[in-house]
């Protein structure tokens, strides 16, 4: 499958770094893991087209080497809409801030999920909106410290798995930067299903969210992943069921996908025509 | 439809789907609302037919946001809506601007603020086509009065989208978007299509998205192909790569602005009735100019030397024209269904902004011509 | 010349009274090279209540589409004509189905009131026909365009199936309107 080794450099654009992103972000692990992933594929760089919005996971997009598109908060899945549909044979990924999937653009993520359009959604979850300095998002759950939420948040959060699977996604997968190589898998499996797939990644922030919520440094925020995640299905759920769990919830194959479903709404017209 | 060598009797709607059809539409996304909805129910229609693409959107925000992104894989795209559809545009309008990413969006106006008049007439939104989004920028508006030039300002639009690499807006209204006439469907060829100017830099060698060539016109390169590159709503230098540089900043902005702004006289549409020796200027555009006409071509019949100056181009306003077709004129009349909208326009483009004046209706109902008398006989002295 | 036509087609929803006032200006337009223009008051509720369409013909350019003072005024319920009566033209000519209609405060226009209803149910026994009738009642008593117009544009816009039955319709209303012609 793969052709050469993976040189991180024939993936990303050397005049857009260094990131912004700070010290000890996971945002890296996740573009690492996506670039690898993109590269065991032997996908060529001229077939894809990513999509972002705005906030700091919406950066990952410049940096790489493919078609990029940088857009609005919270509406890049409905510009991916209109690429892909537009152009079929291309491989649209889009990756998001929780705040920005699920938040103002909380529609469009459920409404790409119910047509099953073939877009692979990357949602980075570190449970805080960062670029615009540590509110509480959508994710952040209740009894959490923000700038927005000085005497703790009183808002509960999604699971970002069961709404995907509620919506209808077709594949729906979650892992943590700390698992850089599941991830990596995963992200390969969703690129290559037929349909929508969502992966979300948990990410850490230590900047706004470890350090106000006592969750310490970058390190102790990964060991967090390590240590409060099992694969689905663990024993170890037994003995602690609020472990998170990682790996595949849904795979589904029997559902039509968007752009096909329409070539057949095309040569109905067509025939209708003639 | 119905036709017989290319006649048809159709809605205004209709006559601006068969304008983007000529022009080369095929991609369209969009949201149900009155009174623009027949626009879409048209295309669902017609677009698969040809091969094109139409999708119904969530919301109207994600089907600009579709536009935008069929705009950039090398499509002609459209998106339609009325007021409220048109307010929720404006973020995702601001970010084609600023990309440079060409698209039409047809506006077919009723009243408002909010919900307002939903099947009723208005031309409330010619000032919120023109600053809808937020900062500095310049837009291109056209409008049409009658289905022929509905369908014509329609192609006009697609080809002033390509050709400034802006988003055009189509700003019709409830009266011509509902009403039935007739449309004679011109043959291909017969009226100029602009099509995507794509660049001629080969694979290999760098390809600068945001670099002007000498005559002004940004060749675009479609996603998909040879040339990646990164497409933002930042300020970004000609690569597209994201700058706060000042200087990066000021010379792209400025360039959004000039790209259309000193092309004024090039955008200018217009059409004149009896102006030459006109001591009235009547002005107008969309419905509202059909009751201008009418007005005018009855006291012409009785000896009033009244004549229209028809608005086509409402953005940029072509106040050079302006000031020139009024320069001879007693009184200048300004017909719109609005508080005074373009009024504000004309009075800074003219040389007696104290003989412009106001003729209006916002109750909904298409201004008549003998609103427009009425304020005509006020001016002239002879009471109402 | 013809003198410019401004027609009031009123109705209640269901009635196939913007449709009548959309065949009879397609047929003017694209049968007959005439100018035509047709509109309607929209309201939120597509079914039901009280409806409207008008329509312009003329061999001249037309510009301001709406009729004020319409001089024919079709009436097909008792609601409709109190609402339209009062601003037909002087002179004008006002036409109602003699089953929905009745014909109460005098106004300067000619009256004429035919069976239009009654007449369709008796010989198709489909009501879905009853705007075709009219139509053909109009152009009997009006000769705004010729009948074979009129079918022309049934041919494009119903089922082969239904023509039979649309132009048994037409026939009727025409030979109803025709008598009345002066």
């Amino acid at each position: 499958m793969t052709k050469e080794r993976f040189d991180f450099k024939d993936y990303i654009r050397p005049r857009f770094f260094p990131h912004m992103w700070c010290p000890g972000c996971g945002h890296g692990i996740v573009l690492s893991s996506l670039l690898r992933a993109v590269h065991e594929l032997g996908l060529e760089k001229n077939e894809i087209v990513i999509t972002s919005g705005i906030g700091c996971s919406s950066r990952i997009s410049g940096y790489v080497d493919f078609h990029s598109l940088h857009t609005i908060h919270g509406r890049a899945l409905a510009f991916a809409t209109g690429v892909k549909l537009s152009k079929p044979s291309l491989k649209a990924i889009v990756p998001m801030g929780d705040g920005d999937a699920l938040a103002i653009g909380g529609n469009h993520f459920i409404h790409a999920a119910r047509r099953n359009i073939d877009i692979t959604a990357i949602v980075m979850n570190n449970r805080i909106y960062g670029m615009t300095g540590g509110q509480f998002s959508p994710l952040s759950g209740s009894g959490k410290k923000a700038t927005t939420a000085p005497y703790l948040t009183i808002d509960r959060e999604f699971d970002i798995v069961d709404l995907a699977k509620s919506a209808g996604a077709t594949f729906v997968a979650r892992s943590t930067v700390f698992h850089a190589m599941e991830c990596k898998d995963l992200l390969k499996k969703a690129i290559t299903h037929k349909g929508f797939s969502v992966v979300e990644i948990l990410t850490q922030c230590p900047t706004y969210y470890g350090r106000k919520n006592k969750e310490g440094d970058a390190i102790q925020m990964m060991e967090g992943y390590k240590n409060n995640t099992v694969k689905i299905g663990s024993k170890k759920l037994e003995d602690n069921p609020n472990l998170i769990q990682r790996g595949i919830f849904v795979e589904k194959t029997d559902v039509p996908e968007y752009c096909e479903a329409y070539d057949r709404v095309i040569q109905t017209a067509m025939k209708g025509k003639a | 439809m119905n036709n017989q060598n290319n006649i048809t009797f159709v809605q205004g709607n209709e006559a601006c789907v068969e304008g983007a059809i000529y022009a080369g539409l095929n991609f369209f996304a969009g949201y149900p609302i009155t009174p623009s909805t027949e626009i879409a129910e048209h295309l669902a229609s017609r677009l698969p037919q040809k091969g094109g693409k139409f999708i119904q959107m969530e919301d109207e925000i994600a089907s600009m946001a579709a536009i935008i992104g069929a705009s950039l894989t090398g499509n002609k795209v459209m998106t339609a809506t009325s007021g409220p559809g048109f307010s929720l545009k404006q973020e995702a309008l601001g970010y084609a601007c600023m990309a440079e990413i060409p698209c039409v969006i047809a506006n077919v106006q009723r009243g408002g603020p909010s919900t307002g008049n939903p099947t009723h007439v208005s031309q409330g939104d010619v000032n919120q086509a023109r600053w809808g989004t937020h900062g500095d920028h310049a837009i291109i508006a056209l409008t049409a009065s009658n289905h022929q030039d509905v369908f014509h300002m329609t192609v006009q639009a697609f080809n002033l989208a390509e050709t400034y690499r802006t988003p055009v807006i189509l700003l019709l209204d409830e009266v011509i978007g509902h009403m039935r006439e007739k449309l004679v469907i011109p043959e291909p060829g017969e009226l100029p299509v602009v099509e995507r100017l794509r660049t001629s830099v080969k694979k290999g060698v760098d390809y600068h998205p945001y670099l002007p060539r000498e005559d002004g016109r940004l060749p675009m390169s479609d996603f998909g192909g040879e040339h990646r590159y990164n497409v933002t709503g930042l300020f970004h230098d000609m690569w597209g790569f994201p700058s706060n540089d000042p200087k990066v900043v000021s010379e792209l902005l400025r360039h959004l602005v000039d790209k259309i702004e000193t092309n004024v006289n090039e955008i200018a549409m217009y059409k004149e009735y009896w102006l030459d020796d006109a001591d009235y200027v009547l002005i107008s555009y969309g419905s509202s100019a059909r009751s201008a006409i009418h007005m005018a071509r009855n006291r012409r019949a009785r000896g009033v030397k009244i004549g229209v100056l028809e608005l086509q181009t409402l953005w940029p306003f072509p106040a050079e024209m302006v000031r020139e077709k009024c320069a001879g004129a007693k009184a200048v009349i300004v017909v719109e269904m609005n508080m005074g909208q373009v009024v504000t326009q004309v009075k800074n483009a003219v040389d007696n902004p104290h003989t412009v004046f106001l003729a209006n209706r916002v109750d909904g109902e298409l201004i008549s011509p003998s609103d427009i008398k009425t304020l005509l006989r006020m001016i002239q002295g002879k009471g109402v | 010349m013809m003198e410019r036509s401004r027609l009031v087609f009123s109705g209640s929803g269901g009635q196939g009274v913007i449709t009548a006032a959309i065949i009879l200006a397609e047929a003017a337009v694209i049968y007959e090279n005439k100018n035509a223009i047709q509109s309607q008051s929209y309201g939120a509720a597509a079914r039901g209540g009280s409806t409207r369409s008008d329509v312009i013909i003329d061999d001249t350019e037309i510009f301001f589409p709406k009729v004020v003072q319409p001089n024919i005024l079709i009436s097909l319920t008792q609601e409709s004509y109190h609402k339209f009566a009062a601003i037909i033209r002087p002179g004008g000519l006002l036409l109602v189905d003699s089953k929905y209609v009745k014909v109460e405060t005098k106004v300067d226009a000619r009256h004429i009131a035919l069976p239009m209803y009654d007449t369709v149910m008796k010989k198709i026994g489909k009501p879905i026909v009853f705007n075709i009738c009219v139509l053909g009642a109009l152009i009997g008593v009006s000769n705004l365009v010729k009948p074979e117009s009129i079918l022309r544009v049934l041919e494009t816009t119903i089922p082969e199936d239904f023509m039979d039955m649309n132009k048994k319709a037409l026939d009727l209303g025409f030979e109803m309107g025709e008598k009345e012609r002066r």
